[in-house]
């Protein structure tokens, strides 16, 4: 029976970095309301840890990904539907290597190095400047309400395939077997 | 007078003589910095006094009987960001409030060789005072002298950072404080 599932190590990738992802997000939100203390210190270093970790794993993400393609979708969708899914997941990627980089850039202009686990110097890749640090603290924060919009629309698809055309689509990223009920479209096979 | 070639070229070894043996006396503070390496989260910041005044004196030809005071203007720091320079002033770091004013006195130069040559004196942050020793080196910079040295301060020896933020993880303890001055040669005695 041919598997029409994401390879283990895709399946893996994704929901470490979903957890990552929503985890950073959240603390993101969080600290940057906070005044100033030793806890906001440790706050900001774990989140740059965090987001250093999940610019390393996409990056591996996306050498997997090369070798090892997805799995095709559901014959039966709809072209545009096909068109818009591929363009999504561009789009997520494309923001999953930005949102870091945007943050390792405003750390540096806004005078503070990212130093991994507080013992891997980064390098600083712009001088500190003001202006430039306030730039990209709106374009860090910008670009994570922009991810946030489309993982609503990533897991909405990914629901509606899952509830209304009950179809593969998300059991395939599933870390355990869920056996959609078979539809019709399903059974009908020859 | 046939004694008259003699005493013009002791008059003129007089003069060659004062001439190195300059003394070093008139601060330059546009020229001179006093800067700091701070270290958060493993992270170092750099910051720096933007007034202080010095008066010195130095000989390169005497220079055990050499002396420094500095005072600096607590209220003049630039501790990385406009959040870190608030917090500094407040009762925790500096408490400029009470003790506007770190000092230094010196107590003995000492030449270690060459243009090196070490401090010894007393600093005194926040009303506790503190003996201190740092290497510097004299360099001679067209008519002026300069004089660049640094130490390590443990910012807990002045109750500096105290409360929640003793926590020497979060901030280390270790300040490398860096002095670069410049001086003019007494002004010529003619």
């Amino acid at each position: 029976m041919p598997e029409n599932r994401y390879s283990a190590t895709a399946i893996a990738l994704h929901w470490l970095m979903a957890l990552l992802l929503i985890g950073l997000f959240a603390v993101g939100l969080y600290m940057s309301d906070l005044s100033l203390s030793p806890q906001k210190l440790k706050i900001y270093s774990w989140h740059k840890w965090a987001g250093v970790t999940a610019f390393l794993l996409v990056l591996l993400r996306l050498v997997w990904r090369i070798g090892h393609p997805s799995p095709p979708l559901p014959a039966a969708m709809p072209g545009w539907q096909k068109t818009a899914a591929h363009g999504l997941h561009h789009l997520l990627y494309l923001l999953m290597i930005a949102i870091p980089l945007s943050g390792w850039l405003m750390s540096s202009a806004k005078g503070f190095q990212t130093v991994y686990f507080g013992v891997l110097p980064l390098p600083d890749l712009v001088e500190k400047d003001k202006a430039l640090g306030e730039l990209l603290e709106s374009l860090h924060s910008g670009l994570n309400y922009g991810f946030a919009g489309l993982i609503i629309v990533h897991v909405g698809a990914a629901l509606k395939h899952h509830l209304v055309d009950r179809d593969d689509v998300l059991s395939r990223m599933l870390p355990f077997r869920v056996r959609n009920i078979p539809s019709q479209r399903a059974t009908s096979k020859p | 007078m046939t004694h008259l070639p003699l005493v013009l070229g002791a008059l003129l070894l007089i003069a060659a003589g004062s001439a190195g043996a300059a003394e070093y006396n008139q601060f330059q503070p546009a020229q001179s910095t006093l800067s700091f390496v701070s270290k958060q989260m493993g992270v170092p910041i750099d910051g720096r006094f933007r007034r202080f005044a010095a008066s010195l004196s130095f000989d390169p030809a005497r220079p055990t009987t050499a002396s420094a005071r500095l005072d600096l203007d607590l209220a003049s720091i630039d501790a990385g960001s406009p959040e870190a320079n608030d917090e500094v002033a407040g009762k925790a770091w500096f408490n400029v409030k009470l003790f506007p004013t770190a000092t230094f006195v010196s107590s003995a130069v000492r030449p270690l060789g060459g243009e090196r040559y070490e401090l010894s004196g007393k600093l005194t942050i926040k009303g506790k005072s503190q003996d201190v020793t740092a290497p510097f080196t004299f360099r001679q910079n067209g008519r002026s002298g300069v004089f660049d040295g640094s130490f390590v301060l443990r910012r807990l020896d002045f109750a500096v950072g105290d409360g929640v933020w003793s926590d020497v993880g979060t901030v280390a303890n270790e300040v490398q404080i860096k002095f670069h001055i410049v001086a003019a040669p007494a002004a010529e005695r003619k």
